[in-house]
């Protein structure tokens, strides 16, 4: 088999690149895919604590580019589901211990054996977002409604197709409905005409990914979560199912309209 | 019709703010195309006019220029000659 390679990058940093990767990839084992994390933040890897796989730790992505380990040692195996594997960051290395062939080599080799590699994406657009780009064949692009982390996203974009990564797919995430609907939060509309890619998903500004990240627990796993449902949504389309988006409620109410018009 | 419409849709919202200084900056950002795909442009250009006119190549000039809402490619290219 020949699995998907998916680079997941925003620019900004502290978008929700790695809570995305995690729940993404937490979904998609869920549905029985055979799934693979690769934290490429190298020097500052978080994906290991937010999946809660911090203390299985032995070996990381630099021993193996390195050959001072095999690749399988250095899989850490999800305990609570079949079919989830996370490759850490070496976290007392430098971005340039790891180089974009070495990234392409890895990606090739555990394509062979996974349906999905997601690859966490560090902030930036320099060495460590080369590296993980450079074995990657679809991108998945996280933004937020606000105009640093747009403008981001859309110098992303641009560096992706210079990167031959046709067709990178847009997650909006810490949609507030509310402030949406006070015309103080961009809404999805506004997003995707300006970015103008395809969008894959809108996850909800929620509570809950705070607490499932505090317990190492991806929320997609709680049945009960906004985010979490948005995020299982998207693992439904990346497996090519059409699923409507979820209603955020905008519509202005009454009250909003006549408060709006006393205003003026 | 158009007064109602006035009064239920306000530009001045914060958000309609955000939209408007997004897009006049990412004219300027997106403006900055590298000097490769400049020279690969300029290359081309010269392939398709020589096929009408003899041009002066050395002295041929390609620039991006970004206006406040806009971006245009601005050209000048001294012609030596019209082939007929």
């Amino acid at each position: 088999m020949a699995g998907k390679v998916i680079v997941i990058t925003s620019g900004k940093g502290g978008v929700g690149k790695t809570t995305t990767c995690a729940n993404l990839g937490t979904g998609l084992a869920i549905r029985g895919k055979k799934t693979v994390l690769i934290d490429a933040d190298v020097g500052l890897r978080n994906l290991d604590v937010v999946m809660g796989l911090e203390n299985r730790i032995v070996f990381d992505l630099v021993n193996v580019v390195e050959k001072t380990c095999k690749l399988r040692q250095a899989l850490i195996k999800d305990k609570r589901f079949e079919n989830l594997f996370l490759l850490p960051a070496a976290q007392t290395k430098e971005k340039d211990a790891v180089k974009p062939e070495q990234m392409v080599e890895l990606c090739a080799e555990l394509r062979k054996d996974f349906d999905y590699v997601l690859i966490d994406c560090p902030a930036g657009i320099e060495q460590g977002f080369k590296n993980a780009v450079a074995g990657a064949d679809q991108a998945i692009i996280v933004t937020t409604p606000d105009v640093s982390a747009v403008r981001d996203a859309d110098r992303i974009i641009g560096l992706l197709q210079s990167r031959e990564i046709q067709n990178p797919r847009l997650v909006i995430n810490r949609v507030r409905p509310e402030m949406v609907r006070k015309g103080d939060m961009m809404d999805v509309n506004d997003v995707n005409d300006i970015l103008a890619i395809s969008l894959i998903g809108v996850v909800p500004d929620d509570e809950s990914i705070i607490i499932s990240t505090n317990k190492g627990d991806p929320a997609v796993m709680d049945s009960g979560s906004k985010a979490g449902e948005a995020f299982r949504n998207i693992v439904a389309r990346l497996e090519g199912e059409e699923v409507p988006f979820m209603s955020l409620d905008y519509d202005l109410g009454i009250f909003d309209k006549i408060k709006r018009i006393i205003k003026m | 019709m158009d007064l109602i419409g006035k009064f239920l849709k306000d530009d001045t919202t914060s958000k309609n703010v955000a939209v408007e200084r997004l897009r006049l900056v990412l004219v300027h950002d997106r403006a900055n195309i590298s000097p490769g795909l400049m020279e690969a442009l300029k290359e081309d250009l010269i392939a398709v006019i020589s096929k009408y006119m003899d041009i002066d190549e050395e002295a041929m000039e390609i620039n991006l220029n970004s206006g406040e809402l806009s971006a245009a490619l601005v050209a000048n290219i001294p012609v030596k000659r019209i082939r007929r």
